[in-house]
């Protein structure tokens, strides 16, 4: 079943087309990648799934809903859950209450629990508190619950940045780039980590990312955007010898058979 | 920057018993010295500033908690019924505070720059103002043409009802006035409030005509208080009479009650603000401050999150509004101008965006500095000038000095000065706001690791 469907969806930036009639599918389940060189509209397409932009043409459907018009906070309730290509945490709370944030769809204390602290809140509290302990151990960041966000390592801030994200509940997750400025080993474990969201957690994961380590070796399918355009799609191995692929990201003219091995 | 030998002697001091010997020493002291000597301005200083030394010290909380009781409700009134002018300074400083812990959710909490928020403290006042004089029935009479003997609308007491209903109608009030602005971001948010700030003001400048609803510039007065039983005065009489040293009138028991209702205003937003800061609530609050684009997506609806912290940042400010009214039984658009809003955001910058204790302290030293540090330098100033008093080497007659550099005219570059001396060297406040800490069961683990 399509988790995720857009239909010929447009998003233009006065005389640019950032987003150019995209199709795409997502079925529950998998995890899934885009790819394109810098400007191929990957971010824009982001976007436009979670809100912030509008799409000016197309129908976007999640979950057997349409998504169009709906405002960021309320298709985030729906179950997409993003984290951003440029880290964006609440630098000056702590881990834990970026954690907490996270919930904030499915916390059901109303104000006047919260004045009173009426059991309803208390118990809500302390529930919350410890799911987000889980998190925290679940994506290696135990014991720092109270540091301030922006005190963090920078691979800490990506994993709080997925542990925010998880902390919603999301059937869906989208990840921009999530591996920019590691270091292969802290690569190689948050490629790990995403595989275990999606096989313990049953969670579709949708990410963008330019480390084709990354890409090829988690991907069960990939989505190659160009110029606004989607210009390819299939497994990993056909991506590596799609020769459109090959243009896009080496020019025209390339061998194919020089540069794949850049590419994989 | 401090020697290490004070450091050393500073951290002694915080520990055993000392502590609880220099909060009731500081607090002795200050009350012997304004009680010996009612006029001096250093002397009450010296009183006021044991509330902080008491806020400071780390002590069982059940001893500061009777310090803090005895040092508000008995200390300051009867201190301030003796020199009502004391009294006046702590009133200002309660109302101050109060309004700025109401901005303070706005700005602090929500990062909301509003340069508006005196619009819902006259919000408030006009609410009482109108309902609790003789307003009503100077609808159809332009201002100053009423005839005299125009009965009151609402009795007296009816004043405790408009507290509560000031917290609606200001809330109702931040919410229309929020609506349309809160789409904006930073510095056109700020642009806008100060706008709508002035529009409030000067509504209530012209809104003499058609109907006369505010007077006009020349203000609603009589406003009512709410009575008060000769019995009270009489028992404070009692109780305190011989050590006021005067017979206490009517006049002196209602300035006390409005400081003690403003102090029961203070406690009530501290603990609502403390409930709200560390709830769902508070803390989408604090991610849209932190960064917007994000709490959005994490499912934080920012429209509605903001009109609450509006409209909850607009009651206190309204409820203060009555409070004023019936204090001062008179009310002008004067007393609503876009000065006050800065002055209030200024004590909130300066205490600590954020921090409850901080945006008290802030209150309490603006308020300090305006009326007794620059008026007590201007009262200096006269008396050097009418003396024969000379400074030595330029030979310059204190007597030749003009009356423009009088101190007290000089508010808005306390204001000025404070803003820019914080943002440069401490722009965290005075006593910065603080993450709670919690107790978590991983923390222990991990040290263990």
């Amino acid at each position: 079943m399509a988790l995720l469907e857009t239909v010929n969806i447009i998003k233009r930036f006065g005389g640019l087309t950032a987003v150019n009639k995209v199709n795409f599918r997502l079925d529950t389940g998998r995890i899934v990648s885009i790819i394109g060189p810098n400007g191929a509209g990957k971010t824009t397409f982001f976007n436009t799934l979670t809100g912030i932009y509008q799409p000016d043409e197309g129908r976007i459907n999640f979950n057997g809903r349409m998504l169009n018009g709906l405002r960021p906070d309320q298709i985030a309730s729906r179950g997409i859950s993003r984290t951003f290509q440029n880290i964006r945490l609440f630098a000056n709370m702590s881990v834990i209450e970026n954690i907490l944030v996270g919930m904030h769809v499915h916390l059901k204390q109303t104000p006047i629990d919260t004045l009173f602290h009426l059991p309803n809140f208390k118990n809500e509290e302390k529930e919350s508190e410890l799911k987000a302990e889980e998190l925290m151990t679940y994506v290696g960041l135990k014991g720092v619950g109270n540091e301030l966000a922006k005190n963090l390592p920078y691979g800490g801030q990506r994993r709080l940045e997925i542990a925010r994200a998880l902390a919603a509940d999301p059937l869906l997750l989208l990840l921009d780039e999530p591996a920019a400025g590691m270091n292969p080993q802290e690569t190689e474990d948050v490629t790990r980590l995403f595989r275990r969201i999606r096989d313990e957690k049953g969670i579709t994961i949708l990410l963008i990312e330019h480390d084709m380590r990354v890409v090829m070796n988690i991907s069960e399918h990939i989505c190659v955007m160009d110029y606004g355009e989607k210009i390819a799609e299939g497994t990993p191995e056909e991506i590596r010898s799609d020769s459109r692929v090959i243009e896009a990201y080496l020019g025209r003219g390339a061998v194919a058979g020089q540069h794949e091995e850049k590419i994989a | 920057m401090i020697p290490v030998f004070l450091k050393d002697i500073i951290k002694r001091l915080e520990e055993g018993i000392y502590p609880y010997v220099i909060i009731l020493a500081h607090m002795v002291s200050g009350t012997a010295l304004v009680y010996t000597s009612p006029r001096s301005n250093l002397a009450f200083l010296v009183l006021i500033t044991s509330f902080f030394t008491l806020y400071y010290f780390k002590t069982d909380r059940r001893f500061k908690l009777i310090v803090g009781v005895v040092l508000t409700l008995f200390i300051f009134p009867v201190v301030g019924v003796r020199n009502i002018f004391y009294l006046e300074v702590i009133f200002q400083i309660s109302v101050f505070a109060a309004l700025a812990l109401g901005l303070n959710i706005v700005v602090g909490f929500a990062g909301l720059l509003d340069l508006g928020y005196v619009a819902f403290y006259a919000v408030g006042a006009y609410l009482w103002a109108f309902f609790g004089s003789q307003q009503y029935y100077v609808l159809h009479f332009a201002p100053g043409t009423q005839p005299s003997n125009l009965p009151f609308l609402l009795p007296g007491d009816a004043f405790y009802l408009f507290m509560f209903a000031a917290i609606l109608i200001a809330a109702l009030t931040g919410i229309l006035l929020g609506t349309p602005v809160l789409r904006l971001r930073g510095d056109y948010l700020a642009i806008v409030t100060l706008g709508f700030g002035e529009v409030i003001r000067v509504l209530a400048n012209n809104l003499d005509k058609p109907l006369n609803f505010t007077n006009g510039p020349q203000g609603i007065t009589p406003i009512q208080r709410p009575t008060m039983p000769q019995s009270v005065v009489e028992g404070f009489n009692a109780l305190f009479g011989r050590i006021v040293g005067h017979q206490v009138t009517p006049a002196d028991m209602y300035n006390v009650m409005f400081y003690l209702l403003a102090l029961a205003v203070i406690i009530v937003i501290a603990f609502v603000t403390r409930r709200l800061d560390d709830s769902k609530i508070g803390r989408a609050w604090t991610a849209i401050r932190e960064d917007e684009t994000a709490a959005i997506a994490m499912g934080i609806p920012l429209v509605r999150m903001k009109l609450a912290a509006f409209a909850v940042g607009a009651s206190f400010a309204g409820v203060m509004g009555v409070l004023l009214a019936g204090s001062r039984t008179f009310i002008s658009p004067e007393s609503f101008s876009f000065m006050q809003s800065i002055g209030v955001l200024s004590m909130v910058i300066l205490g600590g965006s954020g921090s409850i204790p901080g945006v008290i302290l802030g209150a309490a030293t603006v308020t300090i500095l305006n009326l007794q540090v620059l008026q007590g330098l201007s009262l200096y100033l006269s008396q050097l000038r009418q003396s024969d008093a000379v400074i030595p080497i330029i030979n310059f007659a204190w007597a030749n000095l003009s009356t423009q550099l009088d101190p007290a005219k000089y508010q808005r570059l306390l204001f000025g000065l404070i803003l820019i001396l914080m943002m440069i060297f401490r722009p965290e406040g005075l006593i910065p706001s603080q993450r709670r800490k919690r107790e978590l069961a991983s923390d222990k683990d991990g040290d263990k690791e």
